[in-house]
């Protein structure tokens, strides 16, 4: 009976709140981000505070930003004291604020929070990525065709899905147009070190590399390409300025787009907790404009994969899958679910390195 | 001819020396608004905000006190063999250490109850957190190692050996390939005093009472004391010179040990990598600033802890850049140790000399 009680009262208390924020509907809103990194001109933070500046200029919307934010006991007080000083929205950006985010939802109901790259959700708290494996596919492709020694190096910041992930598509897009290419992989347990990436990039200079990636916010890598005469791929945003002889094009975000919606969905009383995974179809990752460095065969060739991604024709993760040891994850016809990707912690055949 | 010279007060300030103190905060923080105002910023508020941020809410001095706690315990270490003129940089790496010892203890006896496991907990931390400072004050005293050096290549080591723990055999099945360790049982975590203040503090209050009573009052804390004064002094006088630069370090690694474990267990509830995130070398500027006083320890502790996190209101508010918490604790660092300068030494105006050689001021007194 007790039970049965308490459940009613959550009902209306829930119904309660629904219809209070029903009312505020034209309530002018307050949106916070936290960033592991500083925003500095390039890279993921930035990406990130594109989006926020595009929800800046919406009606009756103001936001700000803390940046270099560890993750951790610091990020729980960043976000704590958003909440505190009552911002409506609050969008945490790294993996590390996933239990920090979770401990502040529990505290302050009345807030939204938006996690990124993390898998834990509650009542008032949302999980929130993009498929920018896509992108990285289609990023590896274009890698693939580039490379004449056929060893793509790979700056990886920490060994966990996300990076993996990354890692893995950009493999299975090289191998598609070049069984022969191989990722090499370093490990800089790094978000954003302009030296550590940078040294990191010319170790697989060193092996021969004359491709260089990295998953990092820093364009240390870009810099080590083009200083080495080979050719770059950009990561989170066009990364073209950073080694513009080098670059050949980027695996970007657009965050806009999803960060517009979500500001809507609040404002309207309709945001619901969920697990949001856009992709390319709904424009949130993609690619930078090629350099003139692409050859147009390539540009072609990437272009009508990215068309079938688009349409839903053609997805990464589609068996045969074999990993490092060969043997099959992933059987032929299969594809991937959201799950394994979310956890994936191996890396598919042609990728050379540890995962740890 | 009018000039100046800098002679040495025969007895160092006393009260003067707060003034000093105010003197140097009041231009670290002139030259803060000053770089603010640059920025087109509007500095006094500023000021306000970084007071508001640190210290004027319940809240605020809970983060404060929060953030105060690793960064006291690891001082207080750091400041001991500074006064021994033992260089210690590696609070960092005893501080990661302390977390492995602790995280040891909850994850081989996970279902002791908590009386027993807590202190478990805090004798690995601390036995843990002692070796890893230990072995570079060996390496000094038996081959003269530059612990500068050896310490500092300790903490990297440290930190990597914590990675390798958390990435590989430590890490929760059911985290998703995130580096963590599983959530600690409730018998393993440090619980809240009040608020959201855990007991650590209490741990802060004890050992530093207890640090002050060792050096005052008991002969080895004389020694120690005297110790780092003259090395050679202390040899003469038969003082165990070496086992005093063994106690020093494993002192330091033991508290760093313990900062790390109530960092993890009170705080994380966890272990993951980023619990490392600089109080080791936050410490080395607490030392640098305090000496070994365990009430200005105390209240450096408090103002950088309060600096950090006001100066996180003071970017959400005017979009300061994080670089900038950087730039206040560097003007701040030599803002106070120059003003300490003036506790030892005072500029004197050397007497204006005229022709006759008597000083045309009248005031020819010696000093």
């Amino acid at each position: 009976m007790r039970k049965l009680l308490g459940v009613l009262l959550c009902t209306a208390l829930v119904a309660l709140f629904g219809f209070g924020t029903a009312m505020a509907e034209n309530k002018d809103l307050k949106v916070g981000f936290v960033y592991v990194s500083p925003v500095g001109d390039a890279g993921y933070s930035y990406a990130h505070d594109l989006g926020r500046q595009a929800i800046a200029k919406l009606p009756g919307v103001t936001t700000s930003f803390v940046e270099s934010v560890p993750e951790g006991a610091d990020a729980e007080r960043v976000i704590r004291n958003m909440a505190t000083k009552h911002y409506d929205i609050i969008f945490t950006t790294s993996y590390g604020f996933m239990d920090p985010t979770l401990k502040v939802a529990k505290e302050f109901p009345n807030v939204t929070f938006m996690h990124c790259s993390g898998y834990k959700t509650a009542p008032n708290m949302s999980a929130y990525f993009g498929r920018i494996y896509q992108a990285r596919y289609l990023a590896g492709m274009v890698a693939g065709k580039m490379t004449k020694s056929n060893i793509l190096g790979y700056v990886a910041a920490f060994p966990i899905p996300e990076v993996i992930r990354g890692i893995d598509a950009f493999a299975l897009g090289a191998r598609s147009v070049n069984p022969e290419a191989k990722v090499h992989v370093v490990w800089t347990k790094t978000w954003y070190n302009f030296a550590t990436e940078k040294e990191a990039a010319k170790s697989l200079l060193d092996i021969g590399a004359d491709v260089i990636t990295q998953h990092q916010d820093s364009p240390g890598a870009q810099e080590a390409a083009q200083e080495r005469g080979v050719y770059s791929i950009g990561y989170n945003s066009d990364m073209s300025a950073a080694a513009p002889k080098a670059h050949l094009v980027s695996a970007v975000w657009n965050w806009a787009p999803f960060y517009t919606t979500v500001v809507e969905k609040v404002r309207k009383g309709e945001w619901k907790s969920d697990h949001y995974w856009w992709g390319l179809p709904e424009g949130i990752v993609g690619l930078s404009p090629y350099s003139d460095l692409v050859p147009q065969d390539v540009r072609d060739l990437v272009d009508a994969r990215k068309a079938e991604i688009h349409d839903g024709k053609f997805k990464v993760f589609t068996g045969p899958i074999k990993d490092q040891s060969g043997k099959e994850r992933i059987a032929a016809g299969d594809v991937a679910t959201d799950d394994m990707l979310l956890g994936m912690t191996w890396f598919v055949e042609g990728v050379v390195g540890s995962n740890e | 001819m009018l000039g100046f010279r800098i002679a040495k007060r025969q007895e160092p300030l006393q009260w003067g020396s707060f003034f000093i103190f105010f003197a140097a905060l009041a231009f670290s923080l002139g030259v803060s608004c000053l770089l603010l105002a640059l920025q087109g910023k509007p500095f006094m508020h500023a000021l306000y905000l970084l007071w508001d941020g640190a210290f004027a809410h319940g809240y605020s001095l809970e983060a404060t006190a929060l953030k105060t706690i690793p960064i006291f315990l690891c001082s207080l270490g750091v400041a001991v063999c500074f006064r021994m003129q033992v260089w210690n940089i590696g609070a960092e790496g005893q501080y990661a250490l302390g977390t492995i010892g602790a995280t040891w203890a909850v994850l081989t006896f996970p279902d002791m109850p908590a009386w027993a496991l807590l202190p478990l907990m805090f004798v690995c931390a601390a036995f843990l957190g002692a070796l890893w400072a230990a072995i570079p004050a060996y390496l000094r005293l038996r081959f003269d190692l530059n612990e500068i050096i050896s310490t500092l290549m300790f903490n990297y080591i440290g930190i990597l050996l914590l990675e390798f723990l958390v990435y590989g055999v430590w890490k929760d099945p059911a985290s998703f390939g995130f580096p963590m360790t599983v959530i600690f049982p409730d018998s393993a975590v440090i619980g809240s005093l009040f608020g959201r203040i855990h007991w650590g503090v209490v741990v802060c209050v004890v050992v530093g009472m207890a640090l002050s009573v060792f050096l005052k009052r008991t002969r080895l804390g004389f020694e120690l004391m005297a110790g780092g004064e003259n090395a050679r002094a202390a040899r003469y006088a038969r003082m165990p010179y070496n086992f005093l630069v063994m106690l020093v370090m494993a002192m330091c690694g033991a508290l760093a040990g313990w900062a790390g474990l109530i960092e993890t267990s009170a705080t994380l509830n966890r272990l993951q990598p980023n619990v490392v995130v600089g109080y080791g070398y936050t410490a080395i500027v607490v030392a640098w600033l305090a000496r070994l006083r365990i009430t200005s320890i105390a209240l450096f502790s408090i103002l950088l802890a309060g600096l950090r996190v006001g100066v996180e209101n003071l970017q959400l508010e005017l979009q300061v850049p994080a670089a900038f918490a950087g730039i206040m604790q560097g003007l701040l660092l030599i803002a106070v140790l120059a003003g300490q300068f003036f506790n030892w030494y005072e500029v004197k105006r050397i007497p204006r000399i005229d022709a006759s050689g008597i000083a045309a001021d009248g005031e020819g007194k010696q000093v």
